[in-house]
Parts: C-alpha cells; sequence; structure tokens
C-alpha cells in the first residue's frame, strides 16, 4: 500500500516514492522520455522537477550557477540545509573540500582493500554454507559496503546495524517525514564526536584520524566540516554499494543466460560490472535552483527541487543504443552512474571494487542460482534504488 | 601512416578512471586519481583500438586523440 496520493500523470505530478517507481521505473521514465523531457510536481515544497533525458540530466550536473548542491535530496517538506562537504558544496567551497578527500579514494589507495573486500565476502558466504536458499540482500549484499566502511574509517565492523539504521531514516523515510532526519544526523554525530574523543592525540591509520590531521587551505578541519564529512562516507558509501551488488545479483537471477556467460568467460567482468552499473545505477541526485533558468526548453523556477536522475539518463535510447537491453560485453558504456561533472562519486573506485569482488566471490561459491519459488524481491524507495529482500535458490535445485 | 596520441583535457577529467581501467598501458592516474596519457601519449599500433574504447568510454569527454 501507498501512502501518497495516487499519480494519474506522471508529466505533471510525478511522485518517486510511488510504488510502480519504486517497482520498476523504466517504462515510467521511457514514457516521459516520448513526451515531455522535463516533469513537475507540486507534491514537493517549492515544486520539483525531473528530467529523464541524458541531455538535460548532463545540462543540470554541468550548470552550478542554476544548481546548487546544497540540498541533494528532494524532500516532501525542506529540512534546514545540513552541510556534507563536499558533496553540498558549491564552487568556490567545492574543490578544497573534494581535494582533501580525494587521495584517500584513488585507485592505488583503494586497491589495498581488495584482500579485506574479499575475505569479508567469503565470511559472509560460508556462513550461508550449504543452505538451499537464502536472501541474498540480508544475508550478503548488505553486509559488505558497511563492513569495509567501517574497516576504512576505524570504527567496529559490528556497528552496521546502527549505520544502516540511520541511512534508511535520512535517504527512505526521512523523505516523506522530516521530523526522523535530524535526530538521526544528531546520533550519527555524537557516535563520531566519541570516536575522535577515543583517537585524543593517538591516530591510527583510518579516515577519521586522516580527517583529524588534515589541514585545508593551511587550516585544520572545523568540527561542523569534519562531521558532516564524516556523515557522508558512512551515508554515501553504504546502501548505494549494496543496491549495486543486490541489482547485479537480482540480474543474474533472473537472466539465467548472462549468469552462464559470465561463469564461463571471467574475462566479462569489466563490461559487465559497467553494465550493471548503467542499467541498474543505484543513485538518484538532487539539487536546488538557485536562480531561474530553462532547461530542454522547460523553465526551472527559483527554490525548486530537482530529481537529478543519473539512472534515467543511463536508459536513454539517444545516448546508449539498445539502452532498455543489458548487454554484458557492452563496450562503449560512458554511463553516468557516478555522477557527471565536479561531483563524481569520490567512491566511485570503492564502489567497483566491491561489486566486483561480491559478484565474483558468489559467483565463485553459487554459479547456479535463481530467484526463489514464490520469491517476493522488495526494492528500496526512491533516492538509492535497489533489492531490500532478494529470496534465491541456490544450486541447481 | 598516421600515429595516433592520446591526451587527457585536465579541465574535463573529473577522475572516472575509465581509461586507466581499458588503456592501462596508456593511461595512470595521479594521487588524486585523475587521468593523464602515460608519456609522451603515443599510441603503438597494437593498442589503437584501445585507445579508442578510452575515448568512447569516459562520460566526460576528456580523453583526446589525434592524428599526427
Amino acid at each position: 500500500m501507498s501512502k501518497h496520493a495516487p499519480v494519474a500523470d506522471w508529466a505533471s505530478d510525478f511522485d518517486h516514492r510511488d510504488a510502480r517507481w519504486i517497482e520498476d521505473p523504466f517504462p515510467i521514465w521511457e514514457e516521459l522520455r516520448g513526451r515531455c523531457p522535463v516533469a513537475q510536481s507540486a507534491r514537493f515544497e517549492d515544486g520539483a522537477y525531473f528530467a529523464s533525458r541524458y541531455a538535460e540530466v548532463r545540462e543540470i550536473a554541468y550548470d552550478s550557477e542554476h544548481f546548487s548542491s546544497r540540498r541533494v535530496i528532494v524532500r516532501e517538506k525542506k529540512v534546514p540545509t545540513q552541510p556534507a562537504p563536499p558533496i553540498t558544496s558549491d564552487p568556490p567551497e567545492h574543490t578544497p573540500a573534494r581535494k582533501l578527500l580525494l587521495p584517500a579514494f584513488a585507485p592505488l589507495a583503494i586497491a589495498r582493500l581488495e584482500p579485506r573486500a574479499r575475505a569479508l565476502c567469503r565470511e559472509l558466504l560460508d556462513a550461508i554454507g550449504d543452505a538451499k536458499t537464502c536472501d541474498a540482500a540480508v544475508d550478503y549484499t548488505q553486509h559488505i559496503p558497511v563492513r569495509l566502511i567501517a574497516h576504512m574509517l576505524g570504527v567496529p565492523e559490528h556497528d552496521g546495524d546502527l549505520f544502516r539504521r540511520w541511512i534508511h531514516l535520512v535517504l527512505e523515510v526521512g523523505n516523506s517525514d522530516e521530523t526522523v532526519i535530524l535526530p538521526a544526523l544528531q546520533e550519527m554525530s555524537a557516535y563520531f564526536m566519541a570516536e575522535i574523543k577515543k583517537r585524543g592525540t593517538q591516530r591510527g591509520d583510518d579516515l577519521i584520524s586522516f580527517l583529524l590531521d588534515a589541514k585545508m587551505e593551511g587550516q585544520p578541519l572545523s568540527d561542523p566540516h569534519l562531521l558532516g564529512t564524516l556523515r557522508l562516507l558512512l551515508v554515501a558509501g553504504i546502501d548505494t554499494t549494496w543496491s549495486g551488488i543486490g541489482a547485479s545479483l537480482w540480474h543474474l537471477a533472473t537472466h539465467p543466460e548472462d549468469r552462464r556467460r559470465l561463469v564461463a568467460d571471467r574475462s566479462l567482468m569489466p563490461t559487465a560490472i559497467e553494465e550493471f552499473l548503467r542499467a541498474y545505477a543505484p543513485v538518484t541526485m538532487a539539487r536546488e535552483v538557485v536562480k531561474e533558468t530553462t532547461v530542454g526548453g522547460c523553465p526551472f523556477k527559483e527554490k525548486g527541487q530537482v530529481l537529478l536522475s543519473f539512472p534515467a539518463a543511463n536508459r536513454d535510447p539517444a545516448k546508449f543504443p539498445q539502452a532498455d537491453q543489458v548487454l554484458i560485453d557492452r563496450a562503449e558504456n560512458p554511463h553516468a552512474a557516478f555522477g557527471l561533472g565536479r561531483h563524481r562519486c569520490i567512491g566511485s573506485n570503492l564502489a567497483r571494487l566491491e561489486m566486483t569482488v561480491a559478484i565474483e566471490e558468489w559467483l565463485a561459491r553459487f554459479p547456479e542460482f535463481s530467484l526463489a519459488e514464490g520469491a517476493k524481491v522488495t526494492w528500496s524507495e526512491g533516492t538509492v534504488r535497489g533489492p531490500r529482500r532478494l529470496p534465491v535458490a541456490l544450486g541447481k535445485g | 601512416m598516421k600515429t595516433l596520441r592520446v591526451r587527457v583535457d585536465a579541465e574535463r577529467c573529473q577522475g572516472h578512471s575509465r581509461c586507466c581501467a581499458i588503456a592501462p598501458e596508456l593511461f595512470e592516474s595521479d594521487e588524486l586519481g585523475n587521468a593523464h596519457a602515460r608519456g609522451d601519449g603515443l599510441v603503438p599500433p597494437q593498442l589503437e583500438a584501445k585507445a579508442q574504447l578510452a575515448m568512447k568510454n569516459c562520460p566526460e569527454h576528456a580523453v583526446r586523440i589525434s592524428h599526427e
């Protein structure tokens, strides 16, 4: 049952929290691409816009003069902005805040995490053991990014349940009920304050220590900047990648020909991962209109909220031939799953590592699997899309 | 016969690392994760197809190929 009024017309009254959008958004986006490049909705404070084509998504992503990143989630009621640099930063503040983090997420730094990533995937697969069925989302995918980011931050990996609850409140419940957001953010800040205190003058080899010692333009980070960035690292790196891994496993569970091909020929893994990222891009961002403008011939009014859908851009046939087909050997695939422009996902190298390792390890253990009989797959709401329940039958059955 | 040369437009590159993944023989990333061409960027004939793929997969249109 949807708690929101049903949508009669997607072009003038879209709602990304609608049950149909959550379950299968692709036909909706296809319809919009054909008849209205920029959809609107008065369901969200100050009005919301949704661009369904690659060209407009790209134009908005590149235009920080008219579209600010200070609000990166479209909500029914706007809440006071909570800076989480650099994702919520605009130029000129954006560049130094981003540069600070980039070395920790560069390809070589991330490659060093591969042994831990592989080991934790194997631990989870060992726990599934020789079961005939499992929930691939609950028993496997949801634990992988949370444990690796905990490892990077230098906090206990078993605090994962706590992290996932905060993320659920901030990214899903909070889209319709803004009262849950501030308490969740405060709990996160209190958690990190305690971790900062633990480090005192004794630094470790972890991201919290790295940020405590970091200097931006010669100065240490202010407490709000530090806490905002730590909250960002926690929120941005977990259900996004968990969704990406889950959607990939969902595809392989429902497309045995692709699964068999990938098992038989592991050299397809890089193109397969990029194709899963394109076709099932988990992350939809947002912007706030700060200066009236026109994109795709459509006016954007000041203060409006913009749903910036990289997933929809990735399905645009004007940019990607056979856009609605998943081709695991697609050679030309300049997808926008990690965004376009200055806000390119800083964790993209980490996400790719996690997706690749998680799928490789799963297929090594369970080359044969499919959706369990009568399986009810559920998908998360709105901003980050991925399976939250994914019951599968393991083996040939 | 013309020789291909690759370069990365530093103004456009946002560090997606697609070129480095597709053609590590031709591209490498710096400590911030942004890409540049290795050495003088000249492409040996056996890597020309990889150079084209790297260009076509860059989401920011930052990879450039010139014919010399």
